[in-house]
């Protein structure tokens, strides 16, 4: 009966005011995940519509340069007019997109089905399309392999000069001003013609690469680490001088495990952005490098060096040069606007 | 601890720490942040180190943990000098440090755990990785955290909390003697009291010494033993912790002393405030004699031409003043 509340009473209610169990504050207290830097990085990445539009197409390109040339029909070096015993059938050169040589329309007509040259084929017979995957592919693997080069490079020498400090230093960053002032076109060039002829490739795997490819790499190695290893010493530096540095260095640990643990996980994220932009900066210099004729060696096609055989036929076959061209702007402009993406969801001072 | 108490743990003698400072190309001029420094610590005392900023605290607490290799002097822990490769390395699994700023002396990249047991995984102490845990665990229980905290990173937590971490990682190598770098300085009033209390808990829980680094006066008085009043990079008075609050001989810490605030108006009224004229000098260009003659009403001929020495008073009481007589109380 005292319980009893009458329903209009302003009287309070005490057990609302009785000191909670140990179980309904377990209820009530709950700890937020831990969110890690990535974690938060990529969930800002995933809002950058721009940015995860590019990183798909990215990814579908790459994918798609893989897989195509496993199931393709046609080879990138075929010329399908040249048939061993037999003379060659110039119906297959210059062919228009899904049309077809003599001996395919006839086996058109006896009912077979025959896969189509998507983008007909060129000069010398060869199917157009698998070619452009080709190239693509070339240029995609010198983009990715020529920046791990760039970031291997200028990581170990940035971080050193960075941490050393003082005369080292100033000994690097004296051969990194040097480097800067090389015009690095031209030596890409001399080496391109040196390495030629100097290279044996001859029975190895890279023969296939060529040795236009290989010198590319090497000049990647030797010239463009220096921004790498300018923004690294840069962030290292100022890391440094951090309170956890000196903490570790109390404790009595050695430079190599302070740039392991402490240094270089603090400017990741300006690693990735750095690499990320290397890669399209590498695919239009081997497109450029090819366009001249020292890119890949022919039959070997890339982006490049298909734009500059298209030169020849201009007015007839226009949609030559288009394609590769086209092809070349979309992986560069996606990497591009996927690295800018980046920046902006893992730069900490961006959005601190 | 205490059934030795004038067991000797630390001596430092004639410690100096020039750093080379560029005045023109080619050309350097020694700073002294530390000149000529030599105190003791007893095993199981705080010894309280203050003055203003500038002074050339942290750099003593810094050299004395050989972050910088000191320009002179010798640093004698448990009787053995720390000066070679291996006596250093020896020394940094007994001697550590908590930092300033608990904001930057933690990672951001590394999880509480990581950073707790970072000292562990340098002196590779711990063999296996259960035994890791348990070790971090037991760390973070004696500063008052607990397992949930171990995975999460450093952003997350509050200010004194970093500071927890700070100690516990301070203490993962189980060593007997800290260098307390203003570690309260720059937390908030609530917040320094308890980790004070924390410092004084650990201190009779595992029998640690300290060198406790500060500016705050009051934090200072209630953790020391002794306190050392530094000026210009060198010492001009150390004695026990309430001698020096009831009698200042020193005249520079008899003003530091008078600035200190008291919580009764009263007595704040009463109190004769000795205000200092003019700025502390630039180590670059130190006065000659008595660092602090410059600013020293009672600063003679003699101040000027030499340094005085660090005399006994009494009871142990250290002072470095020329005119202690004629100043009188």
């Amino acid at each position: 009966m005292i319980n009893m509340k009458k329903p209009f009473s302003l009287q309070l209610d005490p057990d609302a005011f009785r000191p909670a169990t140990a179980e309904e504050k377990e209820y009530i207290s709950r700890m937020r995940p831990s969110s890690t830097f990535f974690r938060d990085g990529w969930k800002r990445l995933m809002k950058n519509k721009v940015a995860t539009v590019s990183m798909i197409l990215i990814i579908v390109i790459t994918l798609s340069c893989i897989l195509i040339p496993l199931f393709w029909p046609y080879s990138y070096d075929a010329m399908l007019g040249v048939r061993p015993g037999k003379p060659v059938d110039s119906s297959f050169n210059n062919l228009a997109p899904f049309t077809y040589g003599k001996t395919e329309l006839k086996r058109i007509e006896e009912g077979e089905s025959v896969f189509p040259h998507i983008f007909g084929t060129d000069a010398h017979g060869r199917d157009y399309f698998i070619r452009i995957v080709f190239g693509t592919r070339i240029s995609l693997a010198v983009g990715f392999f020529a920046s791990i080069i760039v970031l291997l490079i200028g990581l170990i020498i940035g971080s050193i000069a960075g941490y050393a400090g003082g005369k080292v230093d100033l000994f690097i960053m004296r051969i990194v001003d040097i480097i800067y002032s090389l015009p690095d076109m031209l030596v890409i060039i001399l080496l391109a013609v040196v390495l030629g002829r100097v290279l044996n490739l001859e029975g190895t795997i890279l023969e296939k690469i060529g040795s236009n490819i290989i010198s590319m790499f090497i000049v990647f190695g030797l010239l463009y680490w220096v921004s790498m290893a300018r923004l690294i010493r840069g962030q290292i530096l100022s890391l440094r001088e951090q309170e956890y540095v000196l903490s570790a260095r109390a404790t009595g640990a050695k430079g190599s495990w302070i740039i392991r643990k402490h240094l270089l996980p603090n400017c990741i994220s300006v690693i990735i952005i750095s690499t990320a932009l290397q890669i399209p900066n590498a695919i239009f210099t081997e497109s450029f490098l090819s366009f001249l004729g020292l890119g890949v060696n022919a039959p070997m096609p890339s982006l490049g060096s298909l734009a500059s055989d298209a030169l020849n036929g201009l007015n007839t076959y226009t949609y030559r040069l288009i394609i590769p061209a086209a092809v070349i702007c979309l992986i560069v402009l996606s990497l591009n606007l996927f690295g800018d993406g980046l920046r902006d969801a893992f730069d900490p001072k961006l959005n601190a | 601890m205490s059934e030795n108490k004038n067991d000797i743990l630390l001596d430092v003698r004639g410690l100096k720490q020039y750093f080379p400072i560029n005045t023109g190309f080619l050309k350097t001029r020694p700073l002294k942040a530390v000149d000529d420094v030599s105190f003791t610590i007893r095993r199981g005392e705080t010894l309280g180190l203050v003055g203003e900023s500038g002074c050339g605290k942290t750099t003593v607490g810094r050299t004395i943990l050989h972050l910088y290799q000191p320009t002179a002097g010798e640093i004698r822990y448990d009787g053995q000098l720390i000066e070679s490769k291996q006596s250093i390395r020896e020394f940094r699994k007994k001697a550590t440090m908590v930092f300033q700023d608990p904001y930057s002396s933690l990672n951001p990249r590394m999880t509480v755990s990581d950073i707790v047991a970072e000292p562990l995984d340098v002196h590779e102490l711990c063999r296996t990785k259960q035994e890791r845990e348990e070790r971090v665990l037991e760390l973070l229980g004696y500063v008052g955290l607990n397992s949930e905290h171990a995975s999460r990173y450093a952003h997350e937590f509050s200010g004194g909390q970093r500071q927890r971490i700070g100690i516990a990682r301070a203490l993962a190598v189980n060593p007997e003697f800290i260098v307390c770098d203003e570690p309260v300085s720059a937390l908030d009033v609530s917040i320094q009291a308890q980790v004070i209390n924390m410092f004084d808990d650990l201190q009779d829980r595992l029998g640690l010494t300290y060198l406790f680094i500060a500016h705050d006066l009051l934090v200072v008085r209630h953790i020391s033993d002794r306190i050392a009043v530094m000026y210009l990079g060198k010492l001009v008075e150390l004695a026990d912790a309430d001698e020096i609050y009831r009698h200042p001989l020193h005249p520079y810490s008899r003003s530091l002393l008078s600035a200190v605030p008291l919580p009764d108006p009263k007595k704040a009224r009463a109190n004769k405030r000795i205000v200092l004229s003019g700025d502390i000098p630039s180590p670059l260009n130190a006065p000659s004699g008595c660092p602090f003659r410059t600013r020293c009403r009672y600063a003679t001929e003699q101040c000027a031409q030499s340094m005085p020495e660090l005399k006994d008073e009494g009871a142990g009481h250290l002072v470095a003043c020329h005119r202690l007589k004629e100043i009188g109380d």
